[in-house]
This record gives structure tokens, C-alpha cells and sequence, in this order.
């Protein structure tokens, strides 16, 4: 057993399961985001703003964020974990990992707050 | 005329290793590539590889051939060589004893891992514990394995994490005894598996696969594995 305190969900499994599921919600969010574009009549601020308007586009984009979220950080924890490694680079390689794992972890949070202003803004 | 091109180091004389040419001479004659090396050791002693059955069965020789891991004694020169030259490296990943000798130690230590025998606390029958046929055919494409670490030495996740990651070798023995139905330890097993290296490391890319000598298909088994531990904890 092989413990690690930055994963995600502490567990492979758990990890494993969200990329998964999370990669399903943003492919069915992108289709429908290319639907949406496709078939618009014109493509004008008007029509983009009352897409966003509705609840359910709405959640379903909140949830999309978030499926970005969990997606990425799990992504990029398997990265880093495979390449800024001790065995890599040394003792160094711990701070530059955390780092790395820390300023990801603060973009992505950036993006789903900056996002919910979005959807959510005038 | 083959132009073999060989690893070569050895830490006692070398700073650093290095690639020694060749001109070899078949004869016209498709050799394995072990047939080669040791014609050309025949020559120089110095020349340092694993070998023993000469026949695909001890898993000795898993080298690096022309880019591809494979076992020597198999691998007929007309599969590998292009423009009538042939590289040996060592197996990658793993830390160089001498020219084509790697130190094994990270890939047993994950094979250790995984428990690689049978649990059974309850008292043995008088004869032996029996299978039916159904369930000894679980068995079939697992058992074969030869640890002879072409896979794992391909595998890029094993080469980041070779202590972390069990490795597809590893791995195909973890559901080996997962799937024998004379095994009760299925739980403490997987237990042991559930973490975000042992078995999550694999990103499914299959080179296991591709270069295994016994044909064996190591992802596959990963999959049963994490279907394992899904069902478990959902």
C-alpha cells in the first residue's frame, strides 16, 4: 500500500473513478456547447447570453467546472508524481512538487470561482 | 554483413557507458539474436549478458532489441533487423551491473508485493484442493508468466515509479492468484492494491503487450483488477 496525502481522493480507486466520470460530463458538455453553436441561427451576444441563462445550462456548466477541476487535479497530480520525482532530480524534487501541486490546485479553484461569476453575473 | 551495435559498461574501467560496433557475419544464416551475442563473446569474454535455457523458458535474456524488448534466444534476426543493423541495449528502467546485466532488484521487490502464492488458512484436504476445469481455465494467461521483465522494463510508468508502481509483471501475477478459486485472501489483496500507485500508475498504453515473449496480456488483467476493486467498494 503506497499512501499519498495530495491525490485527490486518497485512494487510486476513488481517483480512477472521478477521471472517469468527470471525463464523461466534459465531453457531453462539449457536444452540447458545439450543438449549441452549430445550431445557432446567428451567432450574436444576445442568443449566447440567454443560452447561459437558463438553470439547467447553467448547472450543467457548474458541474462541467467542476468535472474540470477534479479532472485536471488528478491529471496533473499523476504528472507530477511521475516526473518531479526524488528518484528524478533529488531531495529538491519535493519542494518543486508541492509547489507545482499548490499552484495547480489555486488555478483551478481560480477557474470554477471565476466561472460561477460568470454564469452567474449580469 | 550485420553491423551489431552493443551497450557496453562496465563500472570498474568505463566513466560512463558506451555503444561498440561491430561487423558481424551471419553466414546468410537467419540466427536468433542470442546465437549472435554469444558468437561475438566467443571473441571478446568480456561481453556480459543473462542466459540460460536458450529456449524462451527461464526468461534470462529480456533485452532491449532494436528499440523493442524481447528475449534473445526467440527473436529471429529477420524480425528485428532494418538496414542490416541490430542494437542491444540492456532492459530500460532498471539500474545497469554490467554491459547488457541489469540489477533486477525494484522489479522482484514489486513481484514480492503482490503475495505471489497461494492463501489458504482452512484446513488443507487429505489429497489436494481440486478445481473444476471452469475455474482452472481462470488461470490460463496468467500462470505462463517467466518474470522475465520485458513488460514492465517497457512500461513508462514503471520506469517513473518502479518503486511504487507494481508493474504489469507484478500485476498479472496479483490477479493470477486473485482469480484462483483455491485462494481466500481476495480481500486483504485487494486492500493492498487500493492506493494511487500499485495498480492506478497504468494508463492502459499497452506496451506490456505488445512486447511480452509468452504472447500474455498483462492490461487485461489490470482491468479485471481495478473491476475488482470496483465492485468492492461501490
Amino acid at each position: 500500500m503506497v499512501t499519498s496525502v495530495t491525490s485527490l481522493g486518497r485512494s487510486g480507486l476513488y481517483d480512477w473513478l472521478l477521471q472517469r466520470v468527470s471525463a464523461v460530463v466534459l465531453l457531453a458538455w462539449f457536444v452540447c456547447i458545439g450543438g449549441t453553436i452549430l445550431g445557432a441561427p446567428e451567432l450574436t451576444f444576445v442568443y449566447w447570453k440567454s443560452v447561459f441563462s437558463g438553470t439547467a445550462m447553467r448547472i450543467f456548466t457548474l458541474l462541467a467546472l467542476v468535472s474540470l477541476f477534479a479532472h485536471a487535479w488528478v491529471g496533473m497530480w499523476s504528472v507530477v508524481t511521475d516526473y518531479l520525482t526524488e528518484r528524478m532530480m533529488g531531495p529538491r524534487a519535493v519542494v518543486l512538487r508541492l509547489t507545482v501541486q499548490v499552484v495547480c490546485v489555486i488555478v483551478l479553484f481560480s477557474y470554477v470561482v471565476w466561472g460561477v461569476q460568470i454564469l452567474w453575473g449580469n | 554483413m550485420l553491423r551489431v551495435s552493443l551497450y557496453r559498461y562496465n563500472p570498474e574501467v568505463d566513466d560512463e557507458p558506451y555503444m561498440q560496433d561491430i561487423e558481424f557475419d551471419t553466414g546468410g544464416k537467419d540466427l536468433m539474436v542470442l546465437d549472435v551475442l554469444e558468437m561475438i563473446k566467443g571473441d571478446d569474454p568480456s561481453l556480459a549478458f543473462r542466459r540460460s535455457c536458450r529456449e524462451g523458458v527461464c526468461g534470462s535474456d529480456g533485452l532491449n532489441i532494436n528499440g523493442k524488448n524481447g528475449l534473445a534466444c526467440i527473436t529471429p534476426l529477420s524480425e528485428v533487423v532494418k538496414k542490416g543493423a541490430l542494437v542491444v541495449r540492456p532492459l530500460p528502467g532498471l539500474p545497469v551491473v554490467r554491459d547488457l546485466v541489469v540489477d533486477m532488484t525494484l522489479f522482484y521487490q514489486q513481484y514480492e508485493k503482490v503475495q505471489p502464492y497461494l492463501i489458504n488458512n482452512t484446513p488443507p484436504p487429505a489429497i489436494e484442493r481440486l478445481q473444476s476445469p471452469e475455474e482452472r481455465e481462470k488461470l490460463d494467461g496468467l500462470y505462463e508468466c517467466i518474470l522475465c521483465a520485458c513488460c514492465s522494463t517497457s512500461c513508462p510508468s514503471f520506469w517513473w515509479n518502479p518503486d511504487r508502481f507494481i508493474g504489469p509483471a507484478g500485476l498479472l501475477q496479483a490477479y493470477r492468484f486473485l482469480a484462483d478459486s483455491r485462494d481466500t485472501a481476495t480481500d486483504e489483496r485487494l486492500a493492498r492494491l487500493d492506493d494511487p500507485f500499485s495498480v492506478f500508475r497504468c494508463h492502459g498504453i499497452q506496451n506490456c503487450v505488445a512486447v511480452c515473449p509468452k504472447g500474455l496480456n498483462p492490461t487485461r488483467a489490470i482491468g479485471h483488477i481495478r473491476n475488482m476493486l470496483l465492485q468492492r467498494a461501490t
